[in-house]
């Protein structure tokens, strides 16, 4: 997985609040068996009209936010379904950041999967995020993993809070099925006891 | 003498594997429900790291999402190239990695809700995951069971563990009896109407209380099937006789004396008394009428007897979304909720399509007719519920009043498969999410019970089914 550190970009306003899954990647697009070229269908039907042109009212297709790479959005960003194939479209569109000030929790812990970070903040912070994003390209913000601040176009900048173990697998970029199989007497132990105390299971 | 625990510690402390410093810890997964949708990726990630699947006998897949549930289908292929390609592709991988396997020609096959608890997979004291958020279900059991994405279930395919932090525990107290006429689709409802959509988030709800004790097996699993609506990561309720009584004698059930060993385990799951909750609800059953959903959010819950709100009575983001939603659904304020004329019904889901729910739609529609212009279709969670309705008649009782009866899968509640609704259609639906176009592009859902939706499907509008029959006739 690619390592996430910083990221400097264009910052798109969001303010929907219960953005879900089937606005973020309609299930039409589900029926791939692959991860990638999802982007192209990101909020497919708030994005296109039925014969696929663009919709110009839509945040992610006017000029200054084409490149947006941080969403700042509404409350529950992300409820729904557990299609891992949001995070695939929004990371193939060029999204690293979310900022809401809350997630649903399946679609939460898909983004660190697929290197992206969501990020969950107060409501007044994403009211300030918000309007530095309503301002345009060249209204960049920085978000420094590392030192987990967000700097806004104006320099202000917000803390906040990451799971450490997260964090640690996004800044190196680790695999989870790797570190997991490094505990695998640990998981043999467990599956042996378990055989004799759940012997049905 | 240790802390008082709650069902959901029980469980969660019987399933770590280990645990770091920071509270992360491994979690031991029990039983690994597969469809087509979420796992191709999972299965081709195995393959390009040469890694097995660790537990194939407690991996079990069935295809639901794709596939067609029209009675052609048993001699066909599936026409839809992509649908065809992604059930072919799960065929391959049951194959190839040696799991459990129900193909779409099996009687066994359905949504994978339904198939786990009715083949004996899940049980009480389980961890229970698959690819899909309405896992939830399996909670009826007691099991912990939540929705994971594609790069988690690559993840238990190659350790049989997840990564995991612990949430918070919530209870959602059902108090007292529901009234006549009230079913388990109205308690879920209910419960997501008060504590919105993002209550849950951070939490594992536990539902309890008598009127949640009252409910069948059936019932239960659609309380505990739309606890992800509410944004919790699971539902559970405490296993009891009911429950044992479903388990008993099941094809993957312990038999015997394996059986009574499990028996005495599952007893001991339940919370105890003084356990802590983060989070208490607590809803008196009898405040709780028939629902229907407005909206395009499961939050949107409103009693059959109300009227459409104003956008302007909510607060926050929520004023805007209203407003967006009252455009989609293309509904005004002040209009009565009974007055919403319907296009579309569909009876159906792992929300609403296990037994009990269409004997429920049965005794509403016997010896009635569709209302003219009213498209409606029946479709069974399983192979074997559509073979049990049949045993019973039901199916004679829907086709003679004009509904359509179909072959087993997930079918209009996402519309990934022929069955969807056209541009504008408004369909009064079992299903568990009316988010916009999630039964078909522009289409127009609203949530409610099987016995409300098929009241809807005669009258040709939103309806309180007890106008149609007497209160205590209704299941």
């Amino acid at each position: 997985m690619e390592k996430f550190q910083k990221v400097t970009g264009i910052a798109a306003p969001m303010p929907l609040v219960n953005i879900d899954t089937d606005m973020i990647i309609p299930k039409v697009f589900l029926k791939t068996i692959k991860r990638s070229g999802l982007g192209v269908n990101l909020f497919d039907e708030m994005r296109y009209d039925r014969a696929g042109n663009e919709l110009p009212d839509f945040v992610l297709n006017k000029p200054q936010y084409r490149d947006a790479s941080i969403l700042i959005a509404g409350d529950n960003f992300g409820c729904g379904s557990s299609r891992e194939h949001a995070p695939w479209a929004l990371a193939d569109f060029g999204i690293k950041v979310i900022v809401s000030t809350s997630f649903a929790d399946i679609f939460f812990n898909n983004c660190f999967k697929n290197g992206m970070l969501p990020i969950v903040l107060p409501q007044a912070e994403v009211d300030l995020l918000m309007k530095d994003a309503e301002k345009g390209a060249n209204a960049r913000m920085t978000v420094d993993l590392e030192n987990q601040q967000i700097t806004t176009s104006d320099g202000v900048t917000i803390p906040f809070e990451v799971d450490a173990f997260k964090k640690h697998c996004l800044i190196n970029g680790l695999d989870d099925i790797g570190l997991t199989l490094e505990k695998v007497s640990a998981i043999d132990t467990f599956e042996a006891q378990s055989a004799q105390s759940r012997p049905w299971v | 003498m240790s802390a008082p625990k709650t069902l959901y510690d029980k469980i969660w402390d019987a399933h770590v594997v280990s645990q770091d410093e920071d509270g992360t810890c491994l979690l031991y997964i029990d039983r690994h429900l597969v469809h087509e949708v979420t796992s191709p990726q999972a299965f081709e990630g195995l393959r390009m790291a040469g890694r097995p699947v660790r537990a194939p006998e407690k991996t079990i897949a069935v295809p639901d999402h794709n596939v067609p549930t029209t009675l052609d289908r048993v001699s066909g292929v599936i026409a839809n190239e992509e649908s065809r390609i992604q059930v072919e592709a799960l065929d391959k991988n049951a194959k190839d990695f040696g799991i459990n396997y129900y193909p779409v020609n099996d009687i066994r096959q359905g949504i994978v809700h339904i198939v786990g608890p009715e083949q004996g997979w899940t049980l009480p004291g389980m961890t229970v995951v698959c690819g899909d958020s309405h896992t939830a279900t399996h909670g009826a059991f007691g099991a912990l069971a939540h929705g994971i994405g594609t790069s988690e279930v690559e993840h238990v395919l190659a350790t049989q563990t997840l990564i995991q932090k612990k949430s918070k525990n919530m209870k959602v107290e059902i108090t007292g009896k529901l009234k006549p006429g009230v079913t388990a689709k109205d308690i879920t409802l209910a419960v997501i109407g008060h504590t919105g959509t993002a209550g849950g988030t951070g939490y594992v709800i536990e539902y309890c209380g008598e009127a949640i004790r009252d409910l069948s097996m059936e019932g239960r699993m659609t309380v505990c099937n739309m606890a992800i609506e509410g944004g919790a990561r699971a539902g559970l309720i405490a296993p009891d006789e009911k429950t044992f009584e479903y388990v008993k004698g099941r094809p993957h059930a312990p038999k015997g004396a394996q059986y009574e060993a499990a028996l005495n385990w599952w007893k001991t799951l339940f919370t105890d008394e003084g356990a802590h909750f983060d989070k208490v609800v607590t809803i008196r059953a009898e405040d709780i009428e028939p629902v229907v959903t407005w909206g395009t959010s499961p939050e949107d819950v409103l009693p059959i007897s109300a009227v459409v709100p104003a956008a302007e009575s909510f607060t926050g983001g929520k004023v805007d979304a209203a407003k967006r939603s009252l455009d989609y659904m293309g509904l005004e304020p002040g209009q009565k909720l009974t007055d919403i004329k319907i296009d579309v019904v569909f009876i159906g889901s792992c929300t609403n399509g296990r037994i009990e729910d269409l004997r429920a739609a049965a005794k509403v529609v016997k010896g009635k007719k569709l209302a003219n212009g009213v498209r409606a279709m029946v479709v069974p969670g399983s192979g074997l519920v559509r073979h049990q309705a049949e045993e019973e008649g039901l199916d004679q009782i829907f086709t003679e009043a004009g509904f359509e009866w179909r072959m087993a899968g997930c079918s209009m509640c996402l519309a990934m498969n022929p069955d969807q609704l056209a541009e504008y259609e408004r369909c009064a639906s079992t299903s568990n999410r009316n988010f916009e176009g999630r039964q078909g592009y522009k289409g127009r859902t609203h949530l409610m019970s099987p016995a409300m939706a098929a009241a809807a499907a005669i009258t040709g509008h939103l309806t309180d089914v007890r106008e149609l029959m007497a209160a205590e006739e209704i299941a």
